[in-house]
Formats: C-alpha cells, sequence, structure tokens
C-alpha cells in the first residue's frame, strides 16, 4: 500500500527509499533462497516442491499401470522401489494399490495442481502484473510457502511408515478412513494424511489471502479491475474460492480427527467390524461427503482457473491479437466460481440423497457448462485470422483448449444424475476428469513455465525440447484417457486392483495395456521437461526483458531480479493488456504502460 | 516382462540420447525467440495430429462398441441407454466439430513476417449466440434427463413388489428376502452374531420367515424388486452394471434402489451369445484390500423357477436352530494376502452354493 501510494505522490522519494533498501540490505543465502520473503523466489520455490511432487505422483501411476496391464506378473522395478513388503516377487499387493492411488491423486490435486499451480504463478505475476513491488505481505507469503513445504515432507513421510500410506482414496471417505480395521493404511498413515492436509489448508490461505489483498489494494496507477491481464482476474477468483472452501475442507477432516482419535461419530453409525460391535451411533458418513465436497468442487476450479488464465494470456499473446470478449472471459470466470459452490451434490447421486435434491444439483451443474463453452468458443475465436507464434507455451495452450473440450462434454454425461447412475466410479469418470481438469490444468502449468521461464530465470528453455515435450504429452494423455472411456462403459469400477475377477471385464482388457504403453511413453516425454528446465535454469540463453513482445507489465521489469521489481518508479498504466496488432500501430503490440497516443481511443 | 522393462530401458536411453543432442542446440544463437520454420513447422503438426486423434477416436468407437455392456436387463436400463446415446450424439457432435475448428484455426493462421492479425476485440452477437445456442440445448438434455430420473426414482408400491436386502461387509453380499409375508424384518447392529449374521431382531413377527442367501440370488422375471441396502462396516456400493442399478450401502442407515428385470439370464445368453453370461453384483466404492473381487452371482428367471428355489432355502428361525450360517469374523482378519482373500471369497460361495 505504502509503496503504491508513494508513486503516485512521491516518485523521487519512493526510488531514493528503495534503492536505499536495496542497497543496505544485501541477503545472504539464508534470506536470499531459503527464508525468502520475496515473492519471484517464493515462485521458484513452489514450482521447484510441486516438480518434485509431481515427478513422485506420475511414477506411482506408471507403477499401479503396470499393474492394471498386467495384473499379477513380476516387475523387478516395483521391488525395487516398494520393497518386499508392498511388491513380493514383484508383484505388487492390492493394499499398496489402494495406497499409491491414494497418494498419486492427492499429490497430483492438492500438492501440484493447487499449491504448484497457484504458488507458483499466484506469485510470480500478481505482484508484476499488478504493478506492485511485492506480494502485501511478504511474510506471510513465506509462511505460505514453508506450511506447504512441511506439508509435502509429512506427506513423502507417510510413504515410508510401517503400515503404509493413506489408502482410502484422495477422497478419504469415512467409515473406511476412519477404522484402521478396515485396512492398513487408515492407521499412522491416515494420521499423517489429515495432519499433512491440515498443515496444507494453512498455506493456502496464508497464500490466498495475501493474493486477494494485493490484488485489490496494490495495483499501480491506472490499472483499473477492467484492465487487469485475464491470469490476475483468474488468480483472484481463485484465491477467492480457496478462502471460502478450504476450511470447510479443514472442518471436515477436524471431524474425522476427532471419530478417529477421541471416539466421537460424526461420521460414524452401527458399525459392527472385526468381531466387535462399535459404540459409535447417530453419525452420518454422507455428512462427510458434503463437508468434503463442497471443498472439492470449487477445487476443480482452484486447479483450472489459474490454467485457463494463463492459456488466456499466452493465446492472445501468441496470436498477436486482442484475446476475443474479454468482458465476456470475466464474466465467464465469475459464473463458473459462482457455480462452483452449488454443484457438489453432483459427486452423490447414488449415495442414497433424496433425488429431488440430486434434480437441483443436475440443474446447477449442467449451467456451468454455459460460461465453459463461452470461454471455448472465445479461445478459439481469438485464434481465428491471428498471426500465430507456436512458441511450446502456445502449443500447450491449444492442448489445453482442446482438453477443456474433450474432457467437458464428458461432464455433460456425468452431470446427468440418472446417466451417472451407471457410470458413477467407474473409469469413464476416471477419464472425464484426467482429460478436463488433470490434462487441462498440467497443461496450463507446463505452458506457463515455458512462457514465464524467461522471467522466472532470465533464460530461456529449449523450444525443440519444449517441442518434443508437447507432441509426446499431447498424444499421451489422449492415448491413456480416450480409451479409457470405454473401459468405463464396459461397467469397470475404478480403484479396482485387477480385473480378472470378472470374465465379463476380459472385453476390453488389451485397452489397458495400451493405456499403459502410452502412459510409459508420457513419462519419458516428462524426462525431457525436466531435462530442459534444470539445464536452462543454467545453460540457457540468456533471455532478453520482453521476448514474447508481451503488453503486460511483467515484461518492462528489469530481467535480473531485485527486491521491488522495478529499480524507479512504479510503472503507470493507460491500456489494456491486449492491445496487440492494433490498427494505426507500427508495431503488433503496445505495452499497457505506453500512454494513448493523440486520438487514440481504448476500444475493448 | 522382464522385456517390458528392457524396453522402457532402452527407450528411456534413446530419449536421453536425443535430449543431449538437442541440448546442443539450446546455446546456439538464433535471431528470433520461436524461428518462423519452427511455427510452420508445429501449425502443420496440428493438422496431422487431428486427423490422426479422429481416426484414432473412431477405431476406438468401431472396435469397442460391441465389447461393451450389453443390452440393458432392466426397463430402466432401456431408458438409461436411450438418453445415453441421445446426449453421445449430441456430446460427439460437439467434441469432433470444436477440436477440428481447433486444430484447423491453429494449423491455418501461423505466423508470417508480413501479415498482421485481425484486432478483432469483440462482438456481442458472436457471444449471445455462443451463450444462446448452448443454453437451449442444455435445456433439452436436462428435461429430458431429469424426466428419465425422475421416472427410476419415483417411490414405488412397496407392497406389490418383492421386498429384498443386499447386505455388504468386507468382502461378501448376502441376500435376504422377505419371506413370506414379504417384509423384510427390523435389524440392529449389536445382535450380530454367528447364526444371526445381518443382526436380525428375532423378536420382530417379520423376520422369521426372512431367507438368506449368499453366493447367488435369483429374482423373477417381469416383476418389480426393491432392494434395501445395508453395510456391516464401511461404504459399499451396489452394483450392477447390466441392469444399469447402482446405489450404495452406507453403515447407519438403509438406502434404496429399484427394477424390473426383462430378461431372463437364459435369454440373456442367447442374446450376447455368451453361454457363460451372468447378472453380476459388485462393489463399486473402495472398501478395503480385496475391493476387486465382491461379487455375487444374479439369476433371473421365471416366476416358478423363482418360487421353486427360494423354496429350497431356509428361514431365518429354522436357521436359528440349525448351524450357523456364516462366520461372523470378516474374512480379511486372517487373511492378509489377497490370493488368501480371493480363495475365502470363493470357499464361502462355494459353501453356498452346495
Amino acid at each position: 500500500m505504502d509503496h503504491a501510494h508513494d508513486t503516485h505522490t512521491h516518485e523521487g522519494h519512493d526510488h531514493g527509499h528503495d534503492a536505499h533498501a536495496h542497497h543496505h540490505e544485501e541477503p545472504g543465502f539464508w534470506t536470499k533462497y531459503i527464508f525468502s520473503e520475496d515473492h519471484k523466489m517464493i515462485s521458484r520455490q513452489f514450482l521447484l516442491t510441486a516438480i518434485f511432487m509431481g515427478v513422485l505422483a506420475m511414477m506411482m501411476s506408471i507403477f499401479f499401470r503396470l499393474q492394471l496391464a498386467w495384473p499379477g506378473e513380476s516387475f523387478p522395478i516395483l521391488n525395487y522401489f516398494l520393497g518386499d513388503k508392498w511388491a513380493p516377487g514383484g508383484v505388487m499387493s492390492p493394499d499398496m494399490y489402494l495406497a499409491l492411488v491414494t497418494i498419486h491423486g492427492t499429490i497430483m490435486v492438492f500438492f501440484v495442481l493447487t499449491g504448484g499451480l497457484s504458488g507458483t504463478f499466484s506469485n510470480l505475476l500478481i505482484p508484476l502484473q499488478v504493478g506492485a513491488r511485492d506480494m502485501a505481505s511478504g511474510f506471510l507469503n513465506m509462511l505460505s510457502y514453508w506450511f506447504f513445504f512441511i506439508s509435502s515432507v509429512i506427506m513423502f513421510a507417510s510413504l515410508f511408515i510401517e503400515d503404509g500410506p493413506a489408502s482410502a482414496g484422495w477422497t478419504i471417505y469415512p467409515p473406511l478412513s476412519a477404522l484402521p480395521q478396515a485396512i492398513p493404511g487408515s492407521g499412522l498413515g491416515m494420521t499423517l494424511w489429515l495432519v499433512s492436509m491440515s498443515l496444507f489448508v494453512v498455506s493456502s490461505l496464508l497464500g490466498s489471502l495475501n493474493y486477494i489483498v494485493t490484488v485489490i489494494n496494490l495495483r499501480t496507477k491506472g490499472m483499473t479491475f477492467t484492465r487487469l491481464p485475464l491470469t490476475v482476474w483468474a488468480f483472484l477468483v481463485t484465491a477467492i474460492l480457496g478462502v471460502l472452501s478450504f476450511p470447510v475442507l479443514f472442518s471436515a477432516v477436524l471431524l474425522l480427527i476427532f471419530d478417529r482419535s477421541f471416539g466421537t461419530s460424526f461420521y460414524l453409525s452401527d458399525i459392527f467390524i472385526s468381531g466387535q460391535a462399535l459404540e459409535q451411533t447417530g453419525g452420518s458418513p454422507i455428512l462427510f461427503q458434503h463437508l468434503f465436497w463442497f471443498l472439492g468442487h470449487p477445487e476443480v476450479y482452484i486447479v483450472l482457473l489459474p490454467a485457463l488464465g494463463i492459456t488466456s494470456e499466452i493465446i492472445a499473446t501468441m496470436s498477436r491479437k486482442p484475446i476475443f470478449g474479454y468482458r465476456a472471459m470475466i464474466g465467464s470466470i465469475l459464473a463458473i466460481a459462482f457455480l462452483s459452490f452449488i454443484v457438489w451434490g453432483h459427486h452423490m447421486f447414488v449415495t442414497g440423497m433424496n433425488p429431488f435434491l440430486g434434480s437441483v444439483f443436475v440443474f446447477t451443474t449442467l449451467l456451468i457448462a454455459i460460461p465453459s463453452a463461452v470461454k471455448a468458443f472465445n479461445y478459439i475465436t481469438t485464434l481465428w485470422k491471428g498471426n500465430l507464434i507456436m512458441s511450446p507455451a502456445m502449443l500447450f495452450a491449444i492442448g489445453l483448449v482442446s482438453t477443456f473440450v474433450t474432457g467437458g462434454v464428458t461432464g455433460i454425461i456425468l452431470a446427468d444424475s440418472a446417466l451417472d447412475i451407471p457410470l458413477h466410479d467407474t473409469y469413464f469418470v476416471v477419464a472425464h476428469f484426467h482429460i478436463v481438469m488433470g490434462a487441462s490444468a498440467i497443461f496450463g502449468m507446463f505452458a506457463g513455465v515455458y512462457h514465464w521461464f524467461p522471467r522466472m530465470f532470465g533464460r530461456m528453455m529449449s523450444n525443440k525440447l519444449g517441442y518434443v515435450h508437447f507432441w509426446v504429452t499431447f498424444i499421451a494423455v489422449y492415448g491413456v484417457f480416450f480409451p479409457m472411456h470405454f473401459i468405463g462403459l464396459s461397467g469397470v469400477p475404478r480403484r479396482y486392483y485387477s480385473n480378472e475377477a470378472f470374465a465379463m471385464f476380459d472385453n476390453t482388457h488389451d485397452l489397458n495395456v495400451i493405456i499403459t504403453g502410452f502412459a510409459i511413453f508420457g513419462a519419458i516425454a516428462q524426462v525431457v521437461f525436466v531435462f530442459n528446465f534444470f539445464f536452462s535454469v543454467y545453460k540457457g540463453k540468456r533471455a532478453t526483458q520482453n521476448p514474447w513482445n508481451s503488453n503486460t507489465l511483467e515484461w518492462t521489469a528489469p530481467v535480473e531480479h531485485l527486491h521491488g521489481n522495478w529499480p524507479g518508479s512504479l510503472p503507470e498504466v493507460y491500456r489494456w493488456p491486449y492491445d496487440y496488432s492494433k490498427p494505426g500501430k507500427d508495431e503488433d503490440f503496445v505495452p499497457q504502460n505506453i500512454p494513448l497516443s493523440p486520438g487514440e481511443v481504448e476500444n475493448h | 516382462m522382464i522385456y517390458i522393462v528392457i524396453l522402457i530401458g532402452i527407450l528411456a536411453f534413446w530419449q536421453l540420447i536425443k535430449v543431449y543432442e538437442y541440448a546442443t542446440i539450446i546455446n546456439g544463437s538464433k535471431e528470433e525467440t520461436v524461428s518462423e520454420s519452427d511455427t510452420r513447422f508445429n501449425a502443420k503438426m496440428m493438422m496431422v495430429f487431428c486427423v490422426a486423434f479422429f481416426v484414432f477416436c473412431i477405431w476406438n468407437f468401431w472396435m469397442y462398441q460391441d465389447k461393451l455392456l450389453p443390452h440393458a436387463g432392466s426397463e430402466n436400463g432401456e431408458d438409461l441407454d436411450l438418453l445415453f446415446n441421445f446426449n453421445m450424439v449430441i456430446i460427439g457432435f460437439v467434441f469432433f466439430v470444436v477440436n477440428a475448428v481447433l486444430f484447423y484455426f491453429a494449423s491455418k493462421y501461423y505466423y508470417r513476417k508480413d501479415n498482421k492479425a485481425t484486432f478483432f476485440a469483440h462482438s456481442s452477437k458472436l457471444e449471445m449466440i455462443w451463450t444462446i445456442v448452448p443454453a437451449i440445448v442444455l435445456t433439452v438434455i436436462i428435461i429430458y434427463g431429469l424426466k428419465v430420473w425422475n421416472h427410476i426414482t419415483a417411490p414405488i408400491n412397496e407392497k406389490e413388489s418383492i421386498q429384498m436386502e443386499l447386505y455388504a461387509q468386507q468382502f461378501a453380499w448376502t441376500a435376504r428376502y422377505g419371506g413370506k409375508d414379504n417384509v423384510l424384518g427390523k435389524t440392529n447392529y449389536r445382535l450380530i452374531a454367528d447364526n444371526n449374521p445381518l443382526a436380525l431382531v428375532a423378536e420382530d413377527p417379520n423376520a422369521g420367515d426372512d431367507k438368506l442367501v449368499k453366493g447367488e440370488f435369483h429374482i423373477p422375471i417381469g416383476k418389480m424388486v426393491q432392494f434395501k441396502l445395508r453395510s456391516r462396516d464401511v461404504i459399499h456400493s451396489a452394483f450392477m452394471p447390466h441392469f444399469r442399478a447402482q446405489m450404495n450401502c452406507v453403515p447407519g442407515m438403509e438406502t434404496e434402489m429399484h427394477f424390473v428385470p426383462k430378461y431372463t439370464t437364459a435369454q440373456m445368453r442367447e442374446m450376447t451369445k455368451n453361454p457363460k453370461f451372468n447378472y453380476i453384483l459388485l462393489c463399486n466404492k473402495i472398501c478395503g484390500a480385496a475391493h476387486y473381487n465382491m461379487q455375487m452371482d444374479i439369476i433371473v428367471e421365471s416366476k416358478e423357477d423363482y418360487n421353486k428355489w427360494l423354496a429350497t432355502k431356509k428361514t431365518f428361525s429354522e436357521s436359528l436352530t440349525a448351524e450357523p450360517v456364516a462366520t461372523t469374523e470378516p474374512a480379511k482378519e486372517e487373511m492378509k494376502k489377497d490370493t488368501a482373500i480371493t480363495a475365502t471369497v470363493e470357499e464361502v460361495k462355494v459353501e453356498e452354493k452346495k
């Protein structure tokens, strides 16, 4: 606030003050790289942690894909990684299978696509794109990362305990997650999961509050809400969703902790297990599902909106064209965000919830298709008659639009409560959400990394390797998840250790082999990405200040990171961020800090 | 399987070499951030991918349309299949058209130095069109979908339907029939014992004639069957894919589903040309280590055969005096290994079929 205020009134003073501060506090190793309060460093910390967790969760998926394609076969690699207890003779045990799918889901949804995606790009881009010196509170921002880090460490540690990690599915429905008698993973493993997720909620709240305050209060002069880049709009709305929904997950987790440790019966009732009738009565497992999905559905958009925001920015920049329907894009972000809070029941059509209530959720859920369709059509219209530069980021952005559409349309089937009856919890659902949420969000994240890598590390990533990475990943995503719909349509339930117990599932078994093949193919492409990433950090070509000829403010700051972002006064903003190929201009871009020329109208 | 690992290894090694080759390019100095030839190549690839992707999709449909679930075994299921096909046509159309347009634009409008993009920031008319058209289509989808949903979930006359219970526990199903009075007796979970696995209240006059079966259960063709669902321990889900029917079994509460079987098992065997075809009940909510093998066969037959079969089963009061029906202890306690669990489930099945 102070800084922004300063720039308006005493620009000279502001300049002096900052240069002064910078000169005096030459940060040591610890304050610069570890306990940094600088948003750019924190953003890199989030990204590195997310890459580590992502590689881990991807390896898990390859492990259980091996089991699904060749059930009961011996793989030395499984024995090597999982040990004699969990993969005796190289054959994965059923308990380990469930643990792997659980932790794969948890890490991907929360640690990679929530912490990793929002943590990296909200941190990097919000201050730089709104023209602020840093986040509103650097200290809370640092805490946000370190809570995330501790939470990641605990989740990682839970893989190494005797009874194995949590294994009740990433949705941890009680009573399975509440009773160690029911599954070994519901012992210490689940306790660690709950502790880890509680800390994750703290991290998310600290981060989100910071993002919201920064966007609202620290916009530079001239940066009105209708001049904000769509990235910032997406991050802002995402943060609001997080602040409103994560506390509900925390309450769900807290009640579960009480049920597990202190004998309460919020979720437990009339249970007879291990030869013993439990004392708990009067609770309801359905209550947990309501609480969980009250977070769980907004969570889908917490994952997706930042990716869509990043895509908007990249598609406009690389098409050399204004984003089509800027205000409609903002409107649809807001509409999606609002609707995401009143659709959670579509996860519960077959739980015994009142069918009338179910029909209400059908209605609200299908409404989301309208703003989603508007977004997809607006992206495509932005490409129309553009001048498309195919950077790796652009490829991933186009890929995102494709997966968003392909995965989105099957959502129309699943949102129909009647059709959900035979498809609920089958591989059709797995295919749907992996394409629409998993692939789209990770594509958005990759696009963001390629696009803002020069901003983060001052160097360029290799385009050629980026192309290899994109095409292999894109082919693999569809190769894995498109055939999966058919497995679901033949009635195969998810979370089955093996489908061999049912002769009827043999029909689609060869698809499982194809899927695993594509999954391994796709995993190899990620090696290329990781290599490109780390190699370019040290050896990449040095970046120019504005390598993509972009309009947004982050490219007006010097390549070298400095605390406070801009050496002199903060840039002022005179126009919206999408003046690409504006008629009457020599260049095909006009950055936001360039004043309108005489007679020019700000048209959008 | 070792070959597969070796194959992965070779692939990885080959990729690494490639990576190394490309890495040398990274430092090469280039004028543009993205070269025009790269842009052109990737734009062309968009169209190649689009065609290959569509071919792959159509191949999937072509190869697997007959290998999915067979014709629905219940009237509700037939309605659902019709609704599904209706929706599939709509979303299939959207899927192909929108993806085709996307890839076409991406491959057509690639960067040329002397080109300038069209400054086209918005058009109220276009935006209205693609708000209103999806809205209308969705209205149709919602109305049709809810019509089927309301029909399937509408309350039924319990007295005129066969009253049954499906009872789930780790990792087996038990079916219970209402017996002569067609009323299921009351239960209390604390009463579970060796000779009373479903915790029936023996004093309840409706409980004595109830019949418990394991391994497989029979239902007559053309008659409404109502299933009450209960669970002993964790959440399970009673899923009968052939009838397109599913409902969760939740500990502490009773849930319900119902349908009318339309084809007997014998008829379905003929229709599917598969002499081994069986209707099946399986668990579709993660419930523990042997979740993947928690099943029960369903036989649909004529009313006479059904009555004959049911008459051979003991009532609850008869079984109270006889030997235990099943052990209280869930199978998993003494059996940690999955093979052992499979074996136990099989044993239980065989035992009950005797």
